[in-house]
């Protein structure tokens, strides 16, 4: 399939996907609380109640930051279904985080502040993993270019298991599950109100909501890359490690910013660099 | 071209000369317009008559010099600088010079070899140099009329002193042409020596006791990085003869990678690298054009070009690698430590020595790569960083304060200033501005090379998002308080920022032609390999690029009424965003203030942990250059 095709795709069906997969994961996250939960396509029935909304702001700009937010989501995901620059991908996935703090930050509420703050936060905790794992899916193919990386006949989760766990463990915190929803939250029990979506409403929300199933694509997408030498361990493996996401979300309580910063750097210290050092040094050997 | 050359470096000396002695403040700022103006064409003479032309030695009036006026003007130096360590009680700077004078002395025992008859060198990197000096230089000049009216309104005790400030900032620009086309060591020394001269009386301009102090901390660290380029000169003129900065980038190791890491000694002082940074934070007690013109677009830059004129020796050798962690170690704490600061100048002069550090760790490393990557990151942090300076100063002077947490909100009160500050905040750290397009350069360059390096500049630039986003929101916030009555800026303020604002964003659009043009002819000459920008990486980004521009037309088109009201403030509001009722129906103003993770982070510790890692790096490095 080539890279333009799967581009469009993306475009068009990340949305559709994206919102099934919060309605499995509301009903699981249900069933795992002795609940019954919504339908499958509730996530749906909430983005269009939210769209026919009243527009109701509290200052003229903040929309625009919403549209970037959006679109630089967008174009984050397009590249990277299109096989573009991985590098380039963490970049753009980071202004488009960047337009959704700036957003937060222009409505000067309290609560959206907070969360504007944790944001920022949790994309400090995030970003030197992404950065390496980057690096190490480079090793082998000797480029960035996702279609080269999706080229390689190994299994690169054998070689980098190190890499892949820190991916996963900041993967979390992009997910917006606990122990890392610290900026806000899908479940009720968020501290600071809605945190950083606390002024967003209506026709904005329903923005942010799309964009996080944009997003929830793109790092499914990320995920597969490890296991891609084989579609039939891939689809499989993707899966299972978004499930056991769900389970983390649903067990753990929330964490505190200290925590989540300096877990995530230890261990995109410890596992994460320290697998890509070790691979560099092996594949220089010869091996 | 010898004409052009001589006069680029005679007409900011001249334009000084007529500061000091012409009377009346209508001519001296007459004089400033002109001589930027006329600084920043001749440095666009200098480009285009030498693109696409091999590099060209040149002699402009400098063989001469060099065989007359050298000894004397260098005595005159140290002389000089012997008087105000008496005079102002500093004995280290009275050691210093004294040293210098005994390394004159060596020098002159040594054997001078024969002066070149074309001691300078203008290839693509002079070029590109020259380029920065002249427009950014001469933007900041201009920038500076306004200014310094202002701050002299400010300050109204004491005499005036503007015509000196303009005519020691002059002098700089002169220096810093001759130290960027100079090839011949000694004459580069002259001229580095010049700029730590300035540097160390511009510091010095408030006369306070904390400025004086802090002028002497950047000269005695600056001067005793000068000795590296001494000893360097010492030993070439033992060993092979004319000491030139070209001789040494192609000679063979060892001898050359002694002289190379001396230099680079010198180069990590000059760019206030750790264990030197200290001078430069002491440095932002100057006048804002200062800060912006010495201390982040040019004569800290002087460092890091000595850095990659050496950087074919430090290539796949041991010295070079430790030279990079320096680098790369000063990135990860600077940075760090920048996202604990509200001072807007600290942070500033965090993030350049973190910038510095960067290029430093891209030159250690030396690959075709590596060099393109430092070579634009010089290019895109002048610019954008010279105008983040400016907009500080000038807001300085409108708000009173240089906090972040003061400019809550300016986008409200005065949106073209917000606007220029946001330019050069996104020109930092955004894609697809400048800065991280030469970042990304740099970490496919690092990972060719080695792991740790870019590993510790992925862990480095995570903390930078932090700052820069935060410091952006703070601007972006419709303000809950009133706006206090902000002045207009002045016409040379208001054109300096501009020219900087456009010239941030239009190098991003023009960078591949800068590369091809500018870069590449430079890289040719010196490394093997290419550069491998993908065609679809460059058209990605210029959709992002447009993206960004098409935004704002966003809220032309609004699809549907929306209707406004006041922020959630979890009590009962009173009708505008910056009050609410609290218990007891007590009123409360809303503050917000930004996390600086003081519990997390602490300045001094990361402050001394550089210093004591980079201390013994640089002693392994001279170990590693016997390797």
């Amino acid at each position: 399939m080539s890279g333009w095709l799967s581009a469009i795709l993306y475009i068009l069906l990340a949305p559709v996907a994206g919102g099934l997969i919060a309605g499995i994961d509301r009903k699981l996250t249900a069933r795992m609380q002795r609940r019954i939960g919504p339908p499958i396509f509730q996530p749906f029935y909430d983005l269009f109640k939210l769209i026919d909304k009243e527009n109701v702001i509290v200052n003229l700009y903040q929309n625009l930051y919403l549209t970037g937010f959006l679109v630089f989501n967008i174009v984050a995901g397009t590249l990277f279904f299109a096989g573009g620059d991985l590098l380039l991908v963490i970049f753009a996935l980071a202004l488009s985080g960047i337009f959704l703090v700036l957003g937060a930050a222009s409505a000067t509420s309290p609560y959206s502040h907070i969360g504007a703050e944790r944001e920022l936060i949790q994309m400090m905790a995030c970003e030197p993993m992404l950065l390496i794992a980057a690096m190490g899916l480079y090793l082998l193919p000797h480029s960035f270019q996702v279609r080269d990386i999706l080229a390689v006949d190994k299994p690169l989760f054998l070689y980098l298991p190190g890499i892949l766990f820190g991916l996963l463990y900041i993967l979390t915190i992009k997910l917006r599950k606990s122990p890392f929803d610290l900026s806000t939250s899908h479940h009720a029990h968020q501290e600071i109100v809605k945190g950083i979506t606390t002024e967003f409403s209506g026709p904005a929300l329903a923005v942010v909501e799309l964009a996080h199933w944009y997003e929830t694509i793109l790092i499914l997408g990320m995920i597969y890359l490890f296991f891609a030498w084989n579609p039939w361990v891939a689809v499989p493996a993707t899966i299972g490690l978004y499930l056991a996401e769900i389970l983390v979300d649903n067990t753990n309580a929330r964490l505190t910013w200290r925590w989540t910063v300096t877990s995530s750097w230890l261990i995109a210290a410890v596992a994460g660099a320290g697998n890509l050092i070790v691979l560099f040094y092996f594949l220089k050997a010869g091996f | 071209m010898e004409r052009l050359v001589f006069l680029l470096i005679a007409v900011p000396l001249l334009g000084g000369i007529l500061q000091a002695v012409m009377p009346g403040a209508r001519a001296r700022h007459g004089v400033i317009w002109f001589t930027c103006g006329l600084t920043i064409l001749l440095a666009h003479a200098v480009l285009v008559m030498t693109l696409g032309e091999a590099p060209i030695r040149l002699n402009a009036g400098l063989a001469l010099f060099e065989r007359q006026g050298l000894l004397p003007a260098e005595i005159a130096l140290i002389a000089l600088i012997g008087f105000y360590g008496i005079r102002y009680r500093n004995p280290l700077a009275v050691v210093l010079a004294g040293l210098q004078a005994l390394l004159l002395i060596g020098q002159q025992q040594a054997g001078h070899p024969e002066p070149l008859e074309q001691p300078l060198l203008l290839d693509g990197l002079a070029v590109m140099m020259v380029m920065i000096i002249g427009v950014v230089g001469g933007g900041i000049g201009i920038h500076a009329i306004g200014y310094m009216q202002e701050h002299r309104e400010h300050h109204p005790e004491g005499p005036d002193r503007r015509a000196s400030f303009f005519f020691v900032v002059f002098l700089f620009l002169s220096a810093m042409f001759g130290l960027v086309l100079a090839d011949s060591l000694p004459l580069l020394l002259l001229f580095w020596e010049i700029t730590t001269l300035c540097s160390f009386l511009l510091i010095g301009f408030e006369r306070t006791p904390e400025a004086m102090k802090n002028a002497f901390k950047a000269l005695n660290l600056n001067l005793i990085g000068g000795f590296g380029i001494g000893l360097a000169i010492l030993h070439q003129s033992i060993n092979h003869g004319t000491p030139t900065l070209s001789s040494i980038a192609s000679g063979a190791a060892p001898a050359a990678l002694l002289a190379a890491a001396l230099i680079a000694i010198a180069g990590l002082a000059k760019s206030a690298q750790f264990p030197f940074s200290s001078w430069l934070l002491g440095a932002m007690v100057a006048p804002t054009p200062v800060s912006a013109l010495l201390h982040s677009s040019t004569m800290v830059k002087a460092g890091v070009y000595v850095i990659i004129r050496c950087a074919p020796v430090f290539h796949l050798t041991p010295a070079g690698f430790i030279l990079s962690l320096i680098g790369a170690i000063t990135f990860l704490l600077t940075s760090t430590i920048a996202a604990t600061q509200s001072n807007a100048k600290r942070v500033l002069a965090y993030s350049t020595i973190a910038n510095l550090g960067l290029i430093v760790t891209c030159a250690g490393i030396g690959s075709h790569q590596a060099v393109w990557a430092a070579m634009l990151l010089i290019i895109f942090h002048a610019v954008a960083k010279a105008l983040l300076f400016l907009s500080v100063g000038t807001v300085e002077h409108k708000l009173g304060s240089r906090d972040i947490e003061d400019m809550n909100g300016l986008i409200v009160c005065n949106p073209r200033l917000a606007l220029a500050m946001l330019i050069g905040a996104a020109g930092m750290f955004l894609a697809p501005f400048g800065m991280l397009i030469s970042k990304w350069a740099a970490i496919e360059a690092l990972i060719q090379a080695n792991p740790i390096l870019p590993i510790i500049i992925a862990f480095g630039s995570a903390p930078t998002l932090f700052f820069w986003t935060k410091w952006m929101g703070k601007l972006l916030a419709c303000r809950p308080q009133a706006c206090p009555a902000i002045r207009v800026c002045s016409l040379s303020e208001q054109a300096a920022l501009g020219l900087l604002a456009a010239l941030t964003i239009g190098i991003c659009a023009i960078f591949p032609m800068v590369s091809s043009h500018l870069i590449e002819p430079y890289l040719a000459l010196h490394f093997s390999g290419e550069i491998l920008i993908s065609r679809g990486n460059l058209i990605t980004m210029f959709i992002m690029l447009a993206l960004i521009g098409l935004l704002p037309f966003s809220l032309v088109y609004r699809s549907r009424a929306e209707r406004m009201v006041t922020p959630y403030l979890c009590g009962a509001n009173l009708g505008d965003t910056g009050h609410f009722t609290g218990s007891a129906d007590s009123v409360q103003p809303v503050y917000l203030k930004n996390y600086y993770l003081h519990s997390l982070l602490d300045e001094a510790t990361l402050f001394r942990l550089g210093l004591i890692a980079s201390g013994t790096l640089m002693l392994v490095m001279f170990a590693a250059v016997g390797w």
